[in-house]
């Protein structure tokens, strides 16, 4: 026996055996996942980068068509909604509030749609080694969110070029709507990714569902049109006036919609005199409270679920 | 202190359960019928292992054994149906090499991802950077995609990364036949160096002789189950047996099943003896240059034409030393029924000390073995601790 090997000795035999694997328990296990997480967020650097470098490598435009997919879309949008069906009309900057909206979707789409393939793509990973899982729908988030910022800084570019620059304490809708949308996004990723593992047509579903969940939110008509349509009028009777005002409360319910709506308080200066939701702020506030006991749910599914992802892959 | 374990793996078993349905439709259409599409399959079965620091353990069976499960249950990637897996210290897995490597990445970028999966950080990987593309040897290419190497460049590549995480426990599943000679030799010696600094090595192979170089222990999986654990020596005899008995079964099968009208020689050895020159018997020793006879007594309840009898000399580990057979001796055994009795006589044999086990072998001249017995008797040399190995000389030494 070498010292170093006599050293190495002395050393494990005064570690504790540890259990291999992620460890049992629903509320207990918490705090060991986050470890975990923590200790590979270097890991989950070079996957992010891994993600965005082989994205688009071996295209001559490379990173571009991560621009030119939106901007393609703001284009279809602008003309086809706005000029076409007219809603240009009633929406002030119509382009600028397009591209505000498009942009906390397309985070949120990515995130969720992306982050739902997460584990499947990676089942050579999964399979071989082991990782807390956690880090690649995680890892997406973070790629997600790289993309995010590039077209946040189109967009400002844009309200700079029409001479509207949001300025002051709308910045301040701003951090908290991207948090209750990441918060959200993460929590959602997190299940499906895990869910999917079991049950393939988890993908396909959340095609559908994001769709509706596209035109369920304010993105390319604005709340004012949702508003004057469910709004109460003399000459309702009682009950369909309490019928739309259900229906305002459930559309306001929808976590997307306030990010939506949150972002165009703080990019859509030439807005600033539309109408916006009652208690927009409050609403934001008790949406991230909810949002993060969600993500804790869908973490802790995901940990009970993970235990068998390298045999059912 | 050598006898801290490690490892401690209790009454582990594993149930995979093969669903034969995987979507949403299936699952509707079948529900609560779900049971007839599922079908249990024990891949482990109450398996008690301890590994202690510093050990190399050769994890070795047949094929689907469940050496490979047992080896992902001790990293985390499966867990056991019942029992636990407990361990101590880092643990570094190699179930395939490359795993987590990015085909439109390069090399470089590929040793740091790869080698943060195995729990480097990149300060640490910066450090061995070097050190990491020199072993591989192909620091020409480490710029380029990894999707342009051969595949030994790939695998190089990968070990290389593998070896320079500095792990307790090493895990490593059939990954050395990888590579061209130069670069094996390259990686057994590092596995030496690994075992010379106290690592705890659990070797899951095929390369049987690998084991007996390395292992100071080894384990046979069976079905799931541990059937012997003990010396290299020891489990290689059980799984060797286990696989003669397979073979027969396998033989008896093909006959069964076959349409063609296959006379099966009913022919075997029914006992097999040695004796020495100096007419020792049993379990003899055999002094340096002493011949043996080797007696076999068969029995023919078909008639046996055109046949032959072979004989061998084999090291404990089950290495062919020596063989011969009647053909190869210019013999040609007449037409014969009933019991008969043989003799080779090997002469002057020029053997090692050590054990040694005489294997006895029935073939019909058509190549096809009527019956092999691989061990069917036993003799040790005697010797006068002048020389290791299997060959003996007579050496000298003089200062010229």
């Amino acid at each position: 026996m070498t010292d170093t090997a006599t050293e190495r000795a002395v050393r494990l035999a005064a570690e504790p055996l540890r259990e291999a694997g992620p460890r049992p328990g629903f509320a207990s296990g918490t705090l060991t996942s986050l470890r975990d997480i923590a200790d590979h967020r270097e890991l989950m650097g070079f996957l992010v980068r891994r993600e965005l470098k082989s994205r688009y490598k071996d295209s001559a435009l490379g990173f571009f068509w991560s621009l030119i997919r939106p901007l393609a879309m703001l284009l279809i949008y602008y003309i086809a909604l706005g000029k076409f069906l007219g809603a240009a009309r009633s929406i002030p900057d119509f382009a600028i509030f397009i591209y505000t909206g498009l942009t906390a979707w397309t985070l949120f789409n990515e995130i969720v749609t992306i982050g739902t393939a997460s584990i499947v793509a990676n089942s050579g990973l999964v399979k071989k080694v082991y990782l807390p899982r956690e880090v690649f729908p995680l890892s997406v988030v973070g790629s997600a969110i790289f993309n995010f910022f590039i077209q946040v800084g189109i967009l400002l570019a844009a309200t700079m070029a029409v001479g509207r620059f949001p300025t002051g304490t709308r910045w301040l809708y701003f951090p908290l709507s991207l948090t209750l949308l990441l918060v959200f996004a993460t929590a959602l990723a997190l299940l499906l990714s895990a869910v999917n593992v079991y049950l393939r047509d988890v993908g396909y579903l959340v095609e559908v569902a994001l769709m509706i969940l596209f035109w369920a939110s304010p993105i390319v008509y604005s709340w004012a049109l949702v508003q004057k349509q469910l709004a109460c009028t003399p000459q309702m009777t009682a009950a369909t006036c309490q019928t739309h005002q259900t229906l305002e409360q459930l559309y306001l319910a929808n976590p997307v919609t306030l990010v939506v709506v949150g972002f165009q308080q703080t990019f859509w200066v030439a807005g600033s005199s539309e109408p916006i939701p009652t208690h927009l702020a409050e609403r934001l506030g008790i949406a991230l409270v909810i949002g993060v006991l969600l993500l804790w749910v869908c973490q802790r599914i995901f940990a009970r679920l993970q235990a068998n992802f390298a045999q059912e892959l | 202190m050598d006898n801290t374990s490690v490892i401690r793996i209790e009454n582990v078993s594993k149930r995979f359960v093969i669903r034969k349905e995987k979507s949403l439709k299936e699952r509707v259409v079948n529900f609560g019928r779900s049971n007839l599409h599922k079908d249990d399959f024990w891949a482990l079965r109450d398996v008690d292992l301890e590994i202690s620091t510093g050990s190399t353990v050769g994890l070795i069976g047949p094929n689907g054994s469940g050496k490979s499960t047992l080896l992902k249950m001790i990293s985390g990637i499966l867990q056991p149906t019942e029992g636990s897996v407990h361990l101590r210290g880092r643990l570094a897995a190699l179930l395939e090499l490359g795993a987590g490597f990015h085909p439109d990445l390069t090399g470089r970028e590929n040793v740091y991802l790869n080698a943060s999966i195995l729990g480097l950080s990149k300060k640490q990987t910066d450090l061995h950077f070097d050190a990491m593309v020199e072993f591989s040897g192909i620091e020409p290419f480490i710029d380029t995609q990894v999707k342009f190497y051969s595949s030994g460049m790939y695998v190089r590549l990968a070990f290389a990364v593998a070896v320079h995480v500095d792990p307790d426990i090493l895990l490593v599943d059939e990954v050395l036949a990888v590579g061209d000679e130069q670069f094996q030799r390259k990686c057994l010696e590092r596995i030496r160096g690994f075992q010379h600094e106290g690592r705890t090595i659990v070797l899951v192979t095929h390369g049987l002789d690998q084991v007996a170089e390395f292992c100071d222990r080894a384990v046979v999986l069976e079905h799931g189950r541990v059937a012997a654990d003990g010396s290299p020596r020891e489990a290689l005899k059980v799984l060797r047996a286990e696989f003669e008995s397979t073979r027969l079964e396998e033989v008896e099968r093909a006959v069964k099943t076959s349409d063609a009208p296959i006379v099966r020689k009913g022919a075997k050895f029914t006992g097999i003896a040695l004796r020495t020159d100096s007419g020792a018997t049993g379990h003899p020793s055999l002094k340096r240059g002493e011949g043996l006879t080797v007696a076999v007594e068969l029995e023919a309840t078909t008639p046996l034409d055109d046949w032959d009898i072979g004989i061998g000399i084999a090291t404990p580990l089950g290495t062919a030393l020596y063989g011969t057979n009647t053909k190869l001796l210019g013999v040609r055994l007449p037409l014969h029924v009933g019991v008969g009795r043989y003799e080779f006589h090997l002469g002057e044999l020029a053997l090692g000390e050590g054990d040694y086990s005489v294997q006895a072998s029935l073939t019909s001249s058509d190549g096809t073995e009527i019956h092999f017995v691989p061990q069917a008797a036993e003799f040790s040399v005697e010797g006068d601790g002048s020389s290791h190995g299997a060959l003996a000389a007579r050496a000298r030494f003089t200062v010229v």
